[in-house]
């Protein structure tokens, strides 16, 4: 896993590089009942670029990290996934609406971590790492146990292989699912907020994993949060969503610092007197 | 006044006949168990699946075993099938209309137990790409079976007293065989008085089993 991690990350190709996205959004539209989250997105998501996520909750962040990973299908508009469409397939010459085999397999370039975590509770943390690498790269019992105990290393938990869910903190559970969502090799990663279910102190030690992987590796990722200083200290690019569309993209230096919209301007001096 | 008087010697004399009947129940009993949690999550595998008619169909099913009493199910199935060609032994019939009767109850705490898992467990499989039979046999069953089962084990003992209409249906389980040593030997207290006591003898352990196996799922959750 991670055998590029030595080499520490090569910097994001140039937007105007004319360069492929490794995924894609156009026109994406999404409503629960009558309420749209998402009204009209594009978004090119580059090799090995961080975008973070900020905004106001109710603003669709989360659900378009949602859409990303297929977990949710858009009412209209198309996202594309290193190069395949996630909804749309070709059949016999015509593009028609994606089976879910289709899109299982375009799934496969993206991982995703949760808010809650969301580890099998029955399972200890090497077989939550596990159950992927056996379930859908198929290999034998020894050569998974070792990948997944070599995940777990990789986030410092080499030494709590054997326990269940309920027996860590939230912030070790948090780097199991890190661990897990990381053994299918994922291009894209998704982090969705994945620190804010935590208690301030153990906030930290995941911080401190993703930043690890966003400086040596060369994922793309997409982070939803409220830690700023993380932002900036991990993306290439921050978006500022309001009511379901991106008010404001660039650089962290002039969202974070100087932003030209004054609902970024609001929001940021919102969290950061908080 | 013979019948008010306790007689050692008629309560030996039935035991052995008793003790038959109950193994008969207790046959019946894990015969009808197996049929009902297997045909319950069979039943609830296809409605939570939400296919198109047979889900409705299902659903419906196991409305119309639960609206009807238990009684006209097994007469039905002793009397009615046979002149359709279809003739099972009377334990074989009782154990099959116990589990389809139960069926009915096992698939809604099985529905219960699988709406009970959080919907982030389905989404971390999808986001996995793990398959869905193992989503289904690896990650929801086992979390929704820990749920489960006390309600499935209070069914269980629920069962076990139940056979004992089975003895409608000639089936000479524990019941009958108490009531056949009533008439044979003209005393009731005795082998009435042991039934009672052979039926908690059993169901009282698997209550306090129950309990305690409800405890345990508390804990871990």
């Amino acid at each position: 896993m991670l055998s590029n991690t030595d080499l520490g990350r090569q910097p994001a190709p140039a937007a105007s590089a004319g360069v492929r996205p490794l995924a894609a959004m156009r026109g994406v539209v999404k409503s629960y009942g009558a309420r749209r989250v998402l009204d009209g997105i594009d978004l090119d998501l580059r090799e090995r670029e961080h975008v973070a996520i900020i905004g106001p909750s109710g603003s669709g962040k989360t659900t378009i990290l949602r859409l990303l990973i297929g977990l949710e299908r858009p009412d209209a508009g198309d996202i594309v996934i290193d190069g395949e469409h996630l909804w749309f397939e070709r059949r016999g010459g015509t593009v028609v609406p994606a089976g879910e085999r289709h899109a299982r397999r375009v799934r496969r370039a993206v991982g995703m971590v949760f808010q809650h975590f969301n580890l099998f509770p029955h399972m200890t943390a090497l077989q939550n790492v596990r159950e992927p690498i056996v379930q859908v790269l198929r290999l034998g019992r020894e050569e998974s146990e070792a990948q997944a105990a070599d995940l777990l290393r990789q986030v410092g938990l080499d030494t709590h292989l054997h326990h269940r869910p309920a027996q860590l903190s939230g912030g070790q559970q948090q780097r199991v699912a890190i661990a897990r969502s990381l053994a299918l090799k994922p291009k894209i990663m998704l982090f969705d907020e994945v620190t804010s279910a935590l208690d301030p102190e153990l906030v930290g030690e995941v911080l401190r994993v993703v930043r690890e992987l966003a400086h040596a590796t060369n994922m793309s990722m997409v982070v939803v949060t409220h830690e700023i200083t993380f932002a900036a200290d991990i993306a290439d690019r921050v978006l500022m969503f309001d009511a379901g569309k991106i008010v404001e993209d660039g650089p962290p230096a002039q969202v974070l610092k100087d932003p030209a919209n004054p609902r970024t301007r609001q929001f940021l001096r919102a969290i950061l007197e908080r | 006044m013979t019948g008010l008087r306790w007689d050692w010697a008629t309560a030996w004399a039935v035991l052995p006949d008793l003790l038959r009947g109950l193994s008969l129940t207790v046959e019946a009993t894990v015969a009808g168990s197996i049929i009902a949690l297997f045909l319950g999550l069979c039943w609830t595998i296809v409605r939570v699946g939400r296919i198109p008619v047979v889900s409705p169909a299902v659903q419906l099913l196991v409305e119309f075993l639960r609206g009807t009493p238990f009684l006209v199910q097994l007469y039905f199935l002793f009397y009615v099938l046979p002149t359709y060609g279809l003739t099972l032994p009377a334990l074989q019939t009782g154990a099959l209309g116990l589990g389809l009767y139960y069926s009915a109850y096992t698939s809604e705490v099985f529905r219960a137990g699988i709406e009970a898992v959080p919907a982030g467990q389905w989404e971390s499989c999808l986001t996995l790409g793990l398959p869905l039979w193992r989503v289904w046999a690896g990650i929801v069953l086992p979390q929704a079976m820990r749920i489960a089962v006390p309600m499935l084990g209070n069914y269980v003992i629920v069962m076990f007293k139940e056979t004992a209409l089975l003895s409608t249906i000639t089936v000479m389980e524990l019941t009958a065989q108490a009531t056949n040593a009533g008439f044979r030997t003209f005393r009731f207290v005795e082998p009435l008085t042991l039934v009672g006591l052979l039926y908690f003898l059993l169901s009282y352990p698997a209550a306090r089993l129950v309990h305690a196996l409800e405890h345990r799922g508390a804990v871990q959750h």
